[in-house]
């Protein structure tokens, strides 16, 4: 991402930061929140609450997972009792019930089910350049979603071969992992 | 099966960026038109389902807001979410009520306040519809970018184009210029849709259903109080529902909704529609036209057309009136708008006055055999409800 090109997310911020400036000084002359829609001149009140919402999620029955990402290793789980692999992993098994459910190590290899480019992007994602994601499928016989290393849609097809590389998703500097079309 | 069911009245709002009105005043006008069109009054809705997916709007409690505004208190009432076929679900679940004789008459009341919330926390909310931690967390999927999975599997293994997917949306602009409640009223051309450009590749602008205001409302009573009410009720011949996998990576297929699928193989077998060629019985049908792509999903799962022969029929023109089935003459999601929560009673809504023969001229499909189906998925492919309409009786 270059320096001097603005995200979509600065492209928000700069048309929020109007918005609300614009807010303010409508509350500076009538002492209210209210400002007419742009297009039609009906009367909004502009919410003085704000909320963020950041989620704090239990992993714990699965933490092996992330914790073999930082060993650079894909981990699914597998039911002891009918065989069945799951990814994403998890530790009950809807069919057997009462089964274990043990950890093994995926292959790093896929299939490329299909793909997408998002370009427009959801506000948690704008500071991200356009991005491919993909879904591909594991010899193991389960399907994993992930960004594709790859610029273009229109090098990518339909059955190709994909790895899966381990990788640290910046800014945010955690491990997730992505997938790379091999020439 | 209990008793029958018939819609005795039904309410659909202007669609659009409805500024002019807050979420209880929005639901009322839809609310209004319900009452007014059964010939009701408020003390005669036993129970009232709300469906409405929320988020981007401000009331968390959007039942019991547009209960008390509406007069509809202090009767029970209940929110339901099934993503996008929230309305659909609040229509089952009236219908249900009133099957099982627990009450007379019931109330659905679709409602959704998009604009509520800025155009950026808007799309984050919809991407988050699918499973958050393994799909939107790290990837940072969109709604566009869900279907778009489809499109690129579905255009690769049939050879559709991505002027084909413009053809959907230059019919649904084509109806919805005809609907004076769609949220966009102007004709469009495949050159204008091929030229906008990408939200999701290689979905286009006008591929996508926009962020819509709207409010909806359908009111349902058992076989005596509908025929007190009504020469012309419109029965609930059968309800299909089914529940596709939260992650896409799981699904087995990404040319086929399999949720739709299974949801319309139980609406026809409860409706009694012969499965080999629905078309021959349905004379109108509205579909979950989300995204272009979504409408020719539609199509194979509806069985209006086999595997691979979607696009075929939108080649043909084959889904505008006067072909094989005239699908989406309100303009559909596209068109019309999706206000989410509000859509499924739209689809119902529109059907009901599709039947009665009470829609604008130029979008008035023949009405022979009096059935109409309205397919409404949710999120994509999380939920889909089907539901069949029809002017004839369907037991006893
Ligand atoms: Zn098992």
């Amino acid at each position: 991402m270059s320096e001097d090109k603005k995200t979509q997310k600065d492209m928000m911020e700069e048309q929020m930061k109007q918005f609300y400036s614009f807010v303010e000084s409508m509350k500076k002359s009538m002492g209210l929140p209210m400002v007419p829609d742009m297009k039609t001149g009906q009367a909004l009140w502009v919410d003085q609450r704000e909320v963020t919402l950041k989620f704090i999620i239990s992993i714990d029955k699965i933490k092996e997972f992330f914790n073999a990402l930082a060993d650079g290793k894909l981990l699914g789980t597998k039911c002891k009792e009918c065989g069945e692999v799951f990814f994403p992993p998890q530790k009950d098994c809807p069919k057997c019930i009462d089964s274990e459910v043990e950890w093994i190590e995926l292959s790093k290899e896929g299939t490329l089910l299909t793909f997408t480019q998002i370009n427009v992007k959801p506000y948690s994602f704008a500071h991200y350049d356009d991005y491919i994601v993909g879904i591909a499928r594991l010899p193991e016989g389960v399907n994993v979603t992930a960004w594709i290393r790859e610029k273009d849609p229109s090098k990518l097809k339909i059955g190709m071969k994909l790895k899966l590389e381990i990788v640290k998703r910046e800014p945010e500097n955690y491990y997730t992992y992505e997938w790379v079309p091999i020439e | 099966m209990g008793e029958n069911v018939a819609i005795v009245g039904v309410g659909h709002t202007k669609f659009g960026v409805r500024n002019d009105v807050n979420m209880p005043e929005l639901a009322w006008e839809a609310i209004k038109q319900a009452l007014l069109d059964a010939g009701l009054e408020q003390k005669d809705i036993e129970y009232v389902v709300v469906s409405n997916a929320g988020g981007w709007s401000s009331e968390p409690l959007p039942a019991v807001v547009i209960a008390e505004y509406s007069g509809l208190a202090p009767k029970g009432t209940v929110r339901v979410e099934a993503a996008c076929a929230s309305g659909s679900a609040a229509v089952k679940l009236a219908h249900d009520i009133v099957a099982s004789g627990h009450v007379d008459i019931a109330m659905a009341v679709g409602i959704e306040k998009m604009n509520e919330s800025p155009t950026p926390t808007v799309v984050e909310f919809i991407g988050r519809a699918g499973n958050y931690f393994w799909e939107f967390h790290n990837f940072g999927l969109t709604f566009p970018g869900y279907y778009a999975l489809y499109a690129t599997a579905y255009m690769s293994k049939y050879g559709a184009t991505e002027e084909d997917l413009c053809k959907v949306a230059v019919k649904s602009h084509y109806y919805g210029a005809r609907n004076p409640k769609a949220q966009f009223q102007k004709e469009i051309t495949v050159e204008k849709c091929m030229a906008s450009r990408y939200i999701a590749w290689p979905l286009k602008l006008f591929d996508c259903s926009p962020i819509t205001d709207g409010a909806t409302a359908v009111i349902v009573a058992n076989e005596k109080v509908a025929k007190q009410l009504t020469d012309t009720p419109v029965w609930i011949a059968g309800i299909g529902h089914a529940t596709g996998t939260s992650n896409l990576s799981k699904r087995t297929t990404f040319t086929s909704l399999e949720a739709g699928t299974l949801a319309a193989e139980l609406a026809y077998k409860k409706a009694g529609i012969d499965m080999d060629d629905p078309t021959k019985v349905i004379d109108v049908a509205e579909v979950h036209d989300c995204f272009t792509i979504a409408e020719i999903l539609a199509y194979e799962d509806l069985r209006f057309a086999k595997r691979g022969e979607g696009v075929k029929l939108v080649r043909e023109e084959q889904t505008y009136i006067g072909g094989k089935i005239p699908v989406n003459l309100s303009g559909g999601l596209k068109a019309k708008g999706h206000p989410i929560g509000a859509t499924g009673e739209g689809m119902i809504a529109e059907l009901t006055n599709q039947l009665k023969n009470r829609v604008e001229k130029d979008r008035q499909a023949p009405i022979k055999n009096g059935y109409a189906l309205a397919h409404n998925i949710g999120g994509t492919g999380h939920y889909a409800y089907i539901t069949i309409l029809s002017l004839s009786k369907p037991r006893g």
